[in-house]
């Protein structure tokens, strides 16, 4: 794949944005990318991508986190160094559960939490040092950036985003990567 | 607007009379036993498990500290009327049943309508604006606060000691800790602090039901009643938080009267909020079935699923909470409520941390399971049960020792009260529309979405 032609729509306002997006996806065009500087509820659902599975990843982490605590606990207050816990010794995990579960806990949440977090980073293609893809730093600021490949209709594309309200329209020579 | 169908008279009619009839029966039936009926049950009793003999003894020894300390040290003294004194205690356990079944009961469905009226109360106090077009179906629960809390009042009042051992002057003459706390626990301070509690509940309710409807009526620019509200909305939560709690110590701890817990309030607090948010998603969902609530969403119901949700969690945490620092320490005179709880009520008591938290934590967690509505309607429904369980666990034990069951008595009383509840609050749904359109947030929570 050599350079293709994209157009670059920006827009200065979230609910402009939205209905932008409706309208260019009722005229069947593909939105590559938009990039905002804050989130925008319900923009994956208008540009038609697939449900996140981010939930079902965090499940799993929790579930991790919480062996993972079970089994540590177990190892050290029980097996390893047995322990005296509340005057009750026992030398028993599930006797002495009552004592374990804020860790056991908190480490569900700090694996769901921290494993989840670097599960999006990796799924969005950020690592440290790598390159800013953001064509246009004015959308980490006040403005949004719709992104839309042009396929030999720049015109018809130009006009009906103009249409839509953006208040800047480039067509940019873009590099794949 | 909504009419109450004569179907649903119907039903709760028949719930009322067949759950009188039934509580009404087992009643007369549990106070014709005799000393020596009782005799004859435990001599089959000790037939029928004699070997563990000592286990019983042992148990039963921890179920009574709280309630009958006294006869407990006549009981080990006088070996001799060993036999009576056991027969007549557990003869007291039976005659108590009827009385704690009822209560029970009662208590539960007035908790439902006092936790929704701290959830409306939040709502204006917050100027939601999602939850408006819910307001006409938390009014019409709300407005069986009144009978049922005076109802649960009265039975207090009427049951005694069947229920209050410290309202016997015979146990309080021999025990210096109730002795101690009879400045707070006494039957005149009982009767006032509870109709101090109705009385500001109640008044709230009306005054903000009035302002609710005047909003309606009034002039497009003229918010003055929705100002009206949110005000007296912010001084009933404080009120509300006292009084609640005070009411949690009065109507429930109080049955054990030696033990204590300082989160007891916001325990009971977080049984009602679940509950009563349970029942507004479940009355909800009916009237929506009935094409009457059209302009509730699914991004409604998908909030208060979260919110059951996110109570169970809560409810859960504070549940625990309360649970393991009393284990940890293991203090006698606390310790000996859960102690009671595990040898005697096993099932109900780690049966109810499954119906109120591992089954809705699993069954709503995910996303879009709470936007469909047989999924709320069946974790609702446990949810409830659950937390029926959950009263049952703090008045049973130290009304009615391990001679508990859910029997004739105790499902009889929920039919009753559960009939009397669906009758005052499709009652109260009939009387205005069920869309409050004066309200000033009414078109930000029709047009409501996630």
């Amino acid at each position: 794949m050599g350079a293709s032609k994209v157009i670059h729509a920006l827009y200065t306002d979230d609910d402009v944005l939205m209905s932008a997006v409706k309208t260019v996806k009722a005229e069947k065009h593909h939105i590559e990318e938009i990039y905002t500087p804050f989130p925008v509820h319900g923009l994956d659902k208008a540009m038609g991508l697939a449900p996140t599975r981010i939930a079902i990843a965090a499940f799993m982490y929790g579930c991790v986190g919480l062996t993972v605590a079970t089994l540590m606990m177990n190892f050290i207050m029980i097996e390893d160094w047995p322990q005296n816990i509340g005057g009750k010794p026992s030398f028993s995990y599930i006797e002495n559960m009552p004592a374990f579960v804020p860790i056991m806990f908190e480490l569900t949440v700090f694996f769901a939490a921290h494993l989840m977090v670097i599960t999006f980073y990796l799924r969005s293609r950020m690592w440290p040092f790598k390159n800013a893809e953001n064509p246009d730093p004015r959308t980490t600021d006040d403005h949004f950036l719709m992104e839309i490949p042009v396929h030999d209709n720049e015109k018809q594309l130009k006009t009906l985003l103009t249409k839509t309200g953006a208040v800047e329209v480039h067509v940019i020579e873009k590099e794949a990567h | 607007m909504y009419t109450f169908s004569k179907r649903l008279k119907i039903t709760s009619l028949v719930l009322i009379i067949v759950g009188a009839i039934g509580w009404i029966s087992s009643y007369n039936s549990s106070h014709q036993l005799t000393l020596e009926d009782v005799k004859v049950l435990l001599a089959e009793e000790n037939a029928h498990h004699g070997a563990s003999e000592a286990h019983h003894e042992a148990g039963d020894a921890h179920a009574t500290t709280a309630t009958h300390s006294v006869n407990e040290d006549d009981h080990h003294a006088e070996e001799a009327h060993h036999g009576d004194e056991h027969a007549e205690h557990v003869l007291h356990q039976m005659h108590n049943r009827p009385y704690a079944a009822l209560y029970v009961a009662a208590f539960f469905f007035m908790m439902i309508s006092l936790g929704v009226l701290a959830f409306y109360g939040i709502q204006y106090a917050a100027q939601a604006g999602w939850s408006p077009v819910l307001f006409r179906v938390m009014e019409a629960i709300t407005y069986y606060l009144l009978p049922g809390a005076l109802i649960v009042l009265g039975i207090g009042l009427w049951a005694g000691d069947h229920l209050f051992i410290w309202m016997d002057p015979e146990v309080v003459a021999h025990d210096e800790l109730i002795q101690g706390k009879s400045g707070w626990l006494n039957k005149t301070g009982f009767a006032i602090r509870g109709l101090i509690f109705i009385a500001g509940w109640s008044l709230y309710r009306y005054f903000s039901r009035k302002f609710s409807l005047a909003q309606d009526q009034a002039d497009v620019n003229d918010n003055s009643n929705f100002k009206k509200n949110f005000r007296i909305s912010a001084a009933f939560l404080v009120f509300y938080i006292y009084t609640e709690s005070m009411m949690s110590w009065d109507w429930i701890m109080s049955v054990d009267p030696h033990w204590f817990s300082t989160l007891f309030g916001w325990y009971v607090f977080a049984s009602m909020f679940v509950s009563g948010i349970t029942v507004i998603a479940l009355i909800t969902i009916y009237l929506k079935s009935k094409g009457l609530m059209e302009f509730v969403n699914d991004s409604h119901m998908h909030d208060l699923a979260k919110f059951m949700f996110a109570i169970s969690v809560f409810w859960t945490y504070l549940w625990f909470s309360q649970f393991m620092l009393i284990w940890y320490a293991n203090i006698p005179e606390e310790v000996t409520y859960f102690i009671t709880r595990i040898e005697d009520y096993k099932l109900p008591f780690f049966g109810m941390l499954i119906l109120n938290f591992i089954f809705p934590f699993l069954v709503l967690m995910n996303s879009d399971y709470k936007r469909v509505p047989w999924f709320i309607v069946m974790a609702g429904i446990v949810i409830l049960f659950g937390h029926y369980i959950d009263v049952f666990n703090m008045i049973m034990p130290a009304t009615v020792g391990d001679r508990w069951f859910i029997g004739v008595p105790e499902i009889s009383a929920v039919l009753l009260f559960l009939g009397l509840f669906l009758w005052v609050v499709f009652y109260a749904l009939s009387k205005a529309p069920l869309l409050p359109k004066g309200n000033p947030f009414i078109k930000e929570s029709e047009q409501f979405h996630y």
